[in-house]
């Protein structure tokens, strides 16, 4: 993953650790996510219990904050209805680049138990903002969470920043040829 | 007391108001009250000292196939008796009096009975939608309900 | 005892305009997606209108949809925080109307669970209360130890929050071999937290000027009202339904009703709601104690399960003591395997709507402290 395997040992190259002006800014922002908690129903709860003693979920260096302007990404946790997805579609649009979204719990995936006949229910939250980590459950357990909250990390890691075309070029080319 | 003694007592003040008692265990016995007379019926319910029912436990709307029925459970904290009254009112235009200014509780029960069942309350003082958005079209505890196809733009259907 | 009430100040001197203030629905400290309007005078609350509905997810629908047990799940889902404690009026009421009775054995424990559930509950509701108040230790310590009931019921019934462990008729699976240790040694742990938390929140000097004689409800308002569960007992009424109708085992156990009696405010303000929860907890500890002694070690917990729900036509409404106050449903059976309509009557959705009626008066900075107080849960108010 760039720096961080260069970071395990740093002495053996003199204290000295080569690389990309984007490893560095990339590494600083995925180990430094806030984000605006969206708490709204049951998996909400279990996000309370990642935020308490026994699962820290700061030590991810994330910092909960509860206004959109600070937040760089968005946890969406629990059901997502009708009355409150314009407001979900405000809250993100405040939200300043780059962005991410979680997507936490079947029901902001694809509306979980209450597809077929919530009628005020939206089926996955992902019908109004986009979203680029799912994670499974009724309600997830924390430690899903904490593995979303690793992807997300990851993703972030392997960003571009510079040279955006070209990356994001290559980066399909690996994908077709399948190497990733 | 017990529902059929509150019945006597009830039907020996309002006579023909009071419809009729349903007594068939082991569900809970009720009785049928006429709409128009529900006011009264419940002010002497929470203030004559012998009944003293001083706690609405529950109200609910109920859709039938042909017309619609409010359900009132009571209870009295006092003598730790409790009854059922229940009014039936046609689709086409279901109006029922308003007990808010009796019992407080029924505020918003009366407000969400309108929400999914579009009972109105007569004498409510805020009669809008509770738990829908104020400009949702329908209501969906109805039988014979569809649900919208979009709403604002939003697929609503799976 | 003065009261903080300070509406009584000649407001026709000052010249301030009303203001309107919008909380929520996204908000930290609303306990969920509820909005409040609140209008102000200066700093002073004049009237609060509650909006509800954002987690409107369509319960009595859904369960008109599907079989009885199948409702189970979504009974769950409504009050997420003590999901056991929902399970239990929505079972004993499809039992009711079945005629079913359901071996000693799952009557223990359902009410063991049930209590565990209530002791969970309540420490959510301190804790959060104290991070309303601004206090944070004590919701780093309450959580802990609700991680380790939390640990009892996935061994049990391998959910963490949503269970579906009663079954109408009996108990999804039996518990473990070394349930009842597990168990006394939780209400151990519980007391010892219990202690602790006395002194770092309920006593505590800033917590009481928070909290004492702020929201003050009256009894006569809060039965008017409908309410239910801590919101009474905290006026001083002393209504439990464990006690003013026992059902499933609950008079074979001793416990007290704890009422809140204004030991450093006035009745019904919010110390003495917080209060009633704290000395419900050590109630709770003592039921589970002694229905671990009695517990009988053999039997079946599916023996009594129906193989098709399906009961004959009638209407039942039960309702049971939940931790937030009284959950009743009302059942219409038309003879069908499907419920023909269930009603939830929630306790917060009742409790909610005296908001307007106690904050009125009192600073914006205490409206949250009242909401606090009040313990909801907006899966239940909206349902
Ligand atoms: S996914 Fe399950 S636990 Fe999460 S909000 Fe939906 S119903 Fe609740």
């Amino acid at each position: 993953m760039g720096l961080l395997d260069r970071l395990d040992n740093p002495y053996e190259t003199g204290g000295i650790i080569l690389g990309t002006l984007e490893d560095i800014l990339n590494w600083g922002r995925s180990k430094s996510d806030w984000y605006l908690h969206f708490g709204l129903a049951c998996c909400a709860i279990e996000f309370m219990s990642m935020n308490a003693s026994h699962f820290d979920f700061m030590r991810f260096g994330i910092i909960p904050r509860a206004t959109p302007r600070q937040a760089d990404f968005i946890m969406i946790t629990g059901t997502v209805t009708l009355k409150m997805a314009e407001r979900i579609k405000v809250l993100w649009e405040q939200m300043a680049e780059p962005k991410y979204c979680i997507s936490v719990g079947s029901c902001a995936n694809s509306g979980g138990p209450y597809w077929q006949y919530g009628y005020h229910v939206l089926k996955g939250v992902d019908r109004i903002i986009p979203v680029h980590v799912y994670v499974p459950g009724c309600p997830p357990r924390p430690e899903a969470m904490e593995e979303g909250m690793m992807k997300l990390q990851s993703l972030i890691d392997r960003q571009a920043i510079f040279r955006k075309r070209e990356k994001l070029a290559e980066n399909e080319n690996l994908i077709k040829s399948n190497k990733m | 007391m017990n529902t059929t003694e509150i019945f006597e007592l009830l039907r020996e003040k309002f006579k023909d108001a009071i419809i009729d008692l349903v007594d068939n265990p082991p569900s809970d016995s009720f009785i049928n009250v006429v709409p128009e007379k529900l006011f009264d019926i419940c002010l002497e319910l929470r203030d004559n000292p012998e009944f003293d029912f001083d706690y609405l436990m529950c109200l609910s709307g109920v859709d039938f196939p042909t017309n619609l029925q409010v359900v009132y459970h009571l209870y009295s904290l006092n003598k730790k008796h409790k009854i059922v009254l229940k009014v039936t009112v046609p689709k086409e235009n279901p109006k029922v009096p308003s007990v808010e200014r009796i019992w407080r509780s029924a505020d918003w029960h009366e407000r969400e009975a309108y929400d999914l069942f579009g009972i109105i309350f007569e004498g409510h003082h805020n009669l809008i939608r509770i738990l829908l958005p104020y400009d949702w079209e329908g209501y969906p505890l109805r039988k014979d309900y569809k649900e919208p196809e979009t709403y604002h733009g939003m697929r609503v259907p799976y | 005892m003065t009261t903080r009430k300070i509406l009584d100040i000649d407001f026709s001197r000052i010249d301030t305009d009303r203001m309107r203030l919008n909380v929520g629905p996204q908000h930290p400290s609303t306990h969920g997606v509820l909005r409040l309007e609140v209008e102000l005078d200066g700093e002073v609350v004049t009237n609060v209108i509650p909006h509800i509905g954002y987690l409107h997810r369509c319960f009595e629908k859904i369960a008109e949809n599907m079989n009885y047990q199948q409702v189970i799940p979504y009974v769950d889902r409504m009050d997420y925080i003590s999901s056991m404690n929902n399970e239990l009026p929505y079972v004993i009421a499809v039992e009711k109307l079945l005629g079913l009775k359901v071996p000693e054995k799952v009557e223990y424990i359902r009410v063991i669970m049930a209590e565990l559930n209530r002791i969970a509950n309540h420490q959510i509701a301190i804790a959060t209360f104290g991070l309303d108040a601004g206090a944070f230790t004590p919701f780093l310590y309450l959580f802990r130890d609700r991680e380790y009931i939390l640990w009892i019921f996935e061994k049990a019934t391998g959910g963490r929050l949503l269970f579906n462990y009663f079954w109408v008729g009996g108990l999804a699976n039996d518990v473990y071999p070394t349930f009842k240790e597990d168990v006394l040694n939780i209400v151990k742990q519980v007391r010892k937290t219990n202690k602790d938390i006395e002194e770092l929140l309920i006593y505590n000097k800033i917590f009481i000027d928070r909290t004492a004689n702020i929201g003050v409800l009256p009894a006569d308002v809060a039965i008017n009202y409908g309410c239910s569960g801590p919101m009474l007992r905290g006026s001083g009424v002393p209504f439990d339904l464990r006690k003013a109708e026992p059902y499933s085992i609950y008079d074979r156990f001793d416990f007290e009703i704890p009422v809140g009696k204004g030991e450093v405010g006035t009745v019904g303000d919010c110390w003495d709601r917080n209060i009633v929860r704290m000395r419900e907890i050590e109630q709770s500890c003592r039921i589970i104690e002694q229905a671990i002694a009695q517990m009988p070690d053999t039997g079946d917990v599916q023996s009594a399960i129906p193989k098709k729900v399906r009961p004959p036509k009638g209407e039942v409404y039960f309702r049971c003591e939940n931790p937030k106050g009284e959950l009743g449903f009302y059942i219409i059976s038309d003879g069908k395997d499907k419920p023909y309509r269930v009603k939830g009557r929630a306790p917060s959705f009742v409790n909610l709507s005296v908001l307007p009626e106690i904050s009125r008066g009192y600073l914006f900075a205490d409206l949250i402290v009242i909401l606090g107080s009040i313990d909801i849960v907006l899966g239940e108010i909206d349902r």
